[in-house]
This record gives C-alpha cells, sequence and structure tokens, in this order.
C-alpha cells in the first residue's frame, strides 16, 4: 500500500513538471494547446536515446530533453501561434498526434532497458522509490521557483497582458507574438523534462502511451487546481493521479474496468466547472500592483493592528 | 509644426473602399478632431496608423519616419499611444496594474535595443522593477485623479472611469501623440465636461491630441483644427469656425436640400 501511494507521488511530479509548462501556456499567456503528450514524448525518446544507444548519463540527457522539446516547440510555435483560441487548440492537437505518429512508425516497439540515472555511484531505480520522490519533487521545486519568479516579473506580466488582450497589449508597444512563441518554447522545454523524469523512471519508452488523453489530462490539471496558479497546478496533478489509480488504490481494479477513472475526471471537471469554475485554488493572483514583500505586508499588518488597539 | 501625415492613404477591404486616398495633418501640440458620419472611415483611418492594420496604399510618415504598415507594437514604442472605440482594459487586473501594462517598454534604457539583455535583467530584479512601475503608475493614476481606485479590479468601474483609465495607460506610455476614438461615447454631459478638462491637461502636458468624436459641442470647443471624413473621403480641413460654416460638411451630416 505504502509503495503504491510512492508510486502516485512519483507519477504525481512527473505530471506536476508536465502541468507546470501546460500552465505557462495556457493559465499565464491564455493560449489553448492540447500537444504537450508531443513534447513529452519528444523528452522520453531524447532521454532514451542518449542514455541507450549513445550510452551517456542521465544527467546529460536532462537538459538535452529539454532543449529538444524547447526546439520543437518554437517550430510549431512559429506557424501556428498566430491562430486563436479553437483553432489554436485544434491545430496543437493535430501536431501532438504527428509527433506521435512519426515515434510510432519509426519505432514500434518502443525502447527497453534504459540505463538508471546515476548521482555520485548511486543508482536511481524504481525498486527504491524514496529516492526517486525526492529526486523529482526537488526538480518539481525548482520549476516552481523559476516559474513563480517569471510569473512576478516583466516578462510575466506581459504575458498576462497578452492572454488578457491581444490588442490592447499590442497597442502598449508588447510585442504579442514574441511572448507567446517564447511562452511556448518554454512550456515545451518543461513538458520535454517531464518525459525525461518518466523514462528514467520506467526504463522503458512506449510510443502508443503518448495519446491524446495524456494532453486532456494535463490541460485538466490545469483548470482544476485553478489557471496560472502554480500551487494550484501542483494540487491538480496530484488530484487526477489520484483518480486515475483510484481503482487500484481501493483494490478493485478487477472490478473497475481502467476507464472508470476517465469517466471520474470527467465527472470531476464538470461537477468543478459548475461548482468553482476558477478552479480549486482561484485564478493566479500575482498582484503586481503591491510591490510589497509578504513580510513587510504582514509588519505593516502587525503595526496597524498594534496602533488599533493602543487608540481603542 | 506637423508631427504626422498621411500622404493618399487608402484602404480597400473587398469591394467597400473604406479610406479613399486621405492626407490626413495632424499638427504639434494642438488638439486635432476627425469627425465625419458613421461609417466615413475614421476608426480605419486610426487603425491604420496606429499599425492595427495595413494601408493598402499610400503613406504614413511619424515625425520624419516612415512608418506605413509596422506592427502595433513597434508604432507605440515610437511614441504613437491609443484608445479604442470599445473600451479594451485588462478586465481581470486592478487599475494600477492596467497603468503599469502602459509603462511596460519605458523600463530600463531604449524601447528598442537590447531588449533580451533588459529581460533577463528584469527576470532576477522583478521586485524593485515592479516597485518602480508602480510607484510611475501611482503618479499616472494621481495625473487623472484615479488613485483612490488604485486597488479596484478594472471591470467593476463606472464606465467613466474606464475611459479615464484608458486613457491613463495610453498616457502612460510617455506618447508624443495620442489618439482618442469616441472617448465621450455614452458619457452624460458632466463627464463630458470632465472629459474635457482632462484633454486639455494632456495638451498642458505636451502631447499631441487627435481625437474622433460625434459630440459636436466637445469637438468645437475643444479641437484647433478639424478634418472632416465622409465616405472615406476627407471633405474638409480647417478651424472649427470654418468647418462649422462649410457647405460640403452640412451637406454630409444633414444631406442635400431638394430643389
Amino acid at each position: 500500500m505504502l509503495n503504491f501511494f510512492q508510486l502516485i507521488i512519483i507519477y504525481a511530479g512527473i505530471y506536476a513538471l508536465m502541468a507546470i509548462g501546460q500552465n505557462c501556456i495556457t493559465g499565464n499567456t491564455g493560449m489553448l494547446s492540447l500537444c504537450h503528450a508531443g513534447f513529452f514524448c519528444i523528452g522520453s525518446y531524447a532521454t532514451a536515446i542518449i542514455c541507450k544507444t549513445f550510452g551517456l548519463p542521465f544527467w546529460f540527457s536532462l537538459p538535452v530533453a529539454a532543449l529538444a522539446s524547447g526546439i520543437v516547440g518554437f517550430l510549431i510555435g512559429v506557424p501556428t501561434l498566430r491562430l486563436k483560441g479553437d483553432y489554436l487548440c485544434i491545430a496543437t492537437l493535430g501536431l501532438g498526434e504527428i509527433i506521435r505518429n512519426i515515434a510510432t512508425n519509426v519505432n514500434p516497439v518502443g525502447m527497453m532497458s534504459v540505463p538508471r540515472a546515476q548521482l555520485f555511484g548511486y543508482q536511481f531505480s524504481s525498486r527504491n522509490k524514496f529516492t526517486f520522490i525526492l529526486l523529482i519533487w526537488f526538480f518539481v521545486l525548482i520549476a516552481y521557483i523559476l516559474f513563480r519568479q517569471l510569473a512576478h516579473s516583466r516578462l510575466g506580466r506581459a504575458m498576462v497582458a497578452v492572454r488578457e488582450d491581444e490588442v490592447a497589449a499590442a497597442s502598449n508597444g508588447i510585442n504579442v507574438t514574441k511572448y507567446k512563441i517564447g511562452a511556448f518554447t518554454l512550456g515545451a522545454a518543461v513538458g520535454g523534462t517531464a518525459g525525461c523524469f518518466a523514462t528514467a523512471y520506467t526504463l522503458t519508452v512506449q510510443p502508443s502511451s503518448f495519446t491524446f488523453m495524456v494532453s486532456v489530462m494535463v490541460l485538466c490539471m490545469v483548470v482544476l487546481g485553478g489557471m496560472g496558479n502554480l500551487l494550484g497546478v501542483i494540487l491538480g496533478a496530484f488530484i487526477i493521479e489520484f483518480i486515475s489509480y483510484f481503482p487500484q488504490l481501493v483494490g478493485l481494479s478487477s472490478v473497475i474496468p481502467a476507464q472508470a477513472s476517465q469517466i471520474i475526471y470527467g465527472l470531476v471537471l464538470v461537477v468543478m466547472m459548475i461548482c468553482r469554475p476558477q478552479g480549486i485554488l482561484g485564478r493566479d493572483k500575482y498582484r503586481y500592483g503591491d510591490p510589497r514583500s509578504t513580510f513587510s505586508k504582514l509588519r505593516d499588518a502587525v503595526k496597524s493592528r498594534k496602533g488599533g488597539e493602543v487608540k481603542a | 509644426m506637423r508631427i504626422l501625415e498621411t500622404q493618399q492613404v487608402s484602404k480597400i477591404f473587398g469591394g467597400v473602399v473604406a479610406v479613399n486616398k486621405v492626407d490626413f495633418n495632424v499638427e504639434q501640440g494642438l488638439v486635432n478632431g476627425l469627425i465625419g458620419p458613421n461609417g466615413a472611415g475614421k476608426t480605419t483611418l486610426f487603425n491604420q496608423i496606429t499599425g492595427m492594420d495595413v494601408p493598402t496604399s499610400g503613406k504614413i510618415i511619424f515625425d520624419g519616419r516612415d512608418i506605413t504598415g509596422l506592427p502595433a507594437w513597434k508604432i507605440s514604442r515610437y511614441g504613437i499611444a491609443r484608445t479604442f472605440q470599445n473600451i479594451r482594459l485588462y478586465c481581470d487586473l486592478t487599475v494600477v496594474e492596467n497603468v503599469m501594462m502602459g509603462l511596460h517598454f519605458k523600463v530600463g534604457a531604449e524601447p528598442f535595443r537590447g531588449r533580451f539583455v533588459q529581460a533577463v535583467k528584469s527576470y532576477f530584479n522583478a521586485r524593485s522593477e515592479n516597485r518602480e512601475l508602480y510607484e510611475k503608475a501611482l503618479s499616472w493614476l494621481e495625473f487623472f485623479n484615479l488613485e483612490g481606485l488604485k486597488d479596484e479590479f478594472a471591470r467593476n468601474l463606472p464606465y467613466g472611469n474606464q475611459r479615464e483609465l484608458e486613457i491613463a495607460r495610453a498616457m502612460a506610455s510617455g506618447p508624443k501623440i495620442i489618439f482618442l476614438d469616441e472617448p465621450a461615447a455614452g458619457m452624460n454631459p458632466a463627464e463630458t465636461e470632465h472629459l474635457m478638462g482632462i484633454i486639455n491637461r494632456i495638451r498642458e502636458h505636451g502631447v499631441t491630441v487627435v481625437l474622433i468624436e460625434h459630440d459636436m459641442k466637445l469637438v468645437m470647443n475643444i479641437c484647433d483644427n478639424i478634418t472632416v471624413l465622409s465616405f472615406g473621403q476627407k471633405i474638409a480641413e480647417g478651424t472649427p469656425e470654418q468647418i462649422r460654416t462649410n457647405p460640403e460638411v452640412i451637406e454630409a451630416y444633414l444631406g442635400k436640400e431638394d430643389d
């Protein structure tokens, strides 16, 4: 049972990385994209090829996976990001499928027995799940810090402007196309690193696993947790992963078919849309309008409280 | 001095000639009005100048520089700000954040060169940059007497304040010239009066104003120079006095008398 919980936490970490990437594209910049499975696929294959075919260490494959899917994201982005809303959604959906089909045709059996990741002679294996949890969540933390800073910086602010109103953003001197392509490339790169960790954990790559459902699941995580809200997105990854392993978790996997989890999270989404459309933790609340640090806000609050008591 | 001129600018949508060889001149430091009946091509001309659309033919010269067909973000960095006929605010952001967006390319050194290095720097100095922008945005809100509403969401503002906020956001980018597309539409007389004060203060601030407006009282009171469009063509240009008595303008607005 503990083993199983650990498995869910590992997968939640991998998907949290994916969701952080998707959040950069959909939550911050407002582009509805459905090809994160494609970036996941590229990252996975990049790692498998580098570790197995070239025999290079895992740590080398990490930046390469990010770079490879970042470049593909950029190349996809340049022609498609002129589209808006539903059209962009359809175009990216098609591109995700193209990536999967290329993988299926070039390498139909997938890649097996990829060498394990090592750190100072220690091997990360799926038998010792706890160290793997540390590894993956360390990188989730790094991604969280980097993207949080991004959201607070001028770049994040401009991305929000693009999301809110493209025409107004352009009239404010924001190069809309550049920011859209930039956000898409970054999101793709993070999706690639998620693929990298997935390969390091399972040590296999199956082209049939990068289906459209993966993209939908990642999008669901973002919508469920709260668009643009990084903590919400990570929470969303947890919830969706928990739901998808629910039948095994309660020991009814022989009774409940695997497809049932899809029904459950469809249901969860419908209920969410009715009861709390802004997501569990709500939409992003980067109040650029209040530049004080959290500490000084707290201090001011305490001060005003003390002042009030003295007067009373 | 002419700060902006369009030379024979035309825009054709399919079979419709929306703007037909218009020479529109804007004098620096003045309030320039652009009037005409509905569908005369005023907003289309605005869109050509501010880069929202590319003219079919003709040239647009701003400050001695040919800006024909440049993208909107570039034109706005050269110093042309605008507001929109249907208000376009960042509705889910607060008032002060809206103005901060207007300051986007005002932080750091230059609007064009070294932007990437700038962006990387701003990534690491996000907090201090935010503070700098916040102070600047507040001073612009004070200029428009909106500082009391700074933490309000833009979508919750009353209509008149939304118009003002849009002007404040445009002014924050430090333009040489500001285009106002029907700023008084839907305003009551008191609000229009207030708007007149704002436009006067913008002029005193040294910014050239170009105004599309249907409210004749506002236009005649505030404009130094008026251009009249009708069916895509310029039919008159001159001071409010000249325009008021121009028979062609009267005909365009009221129709021709039957013989």
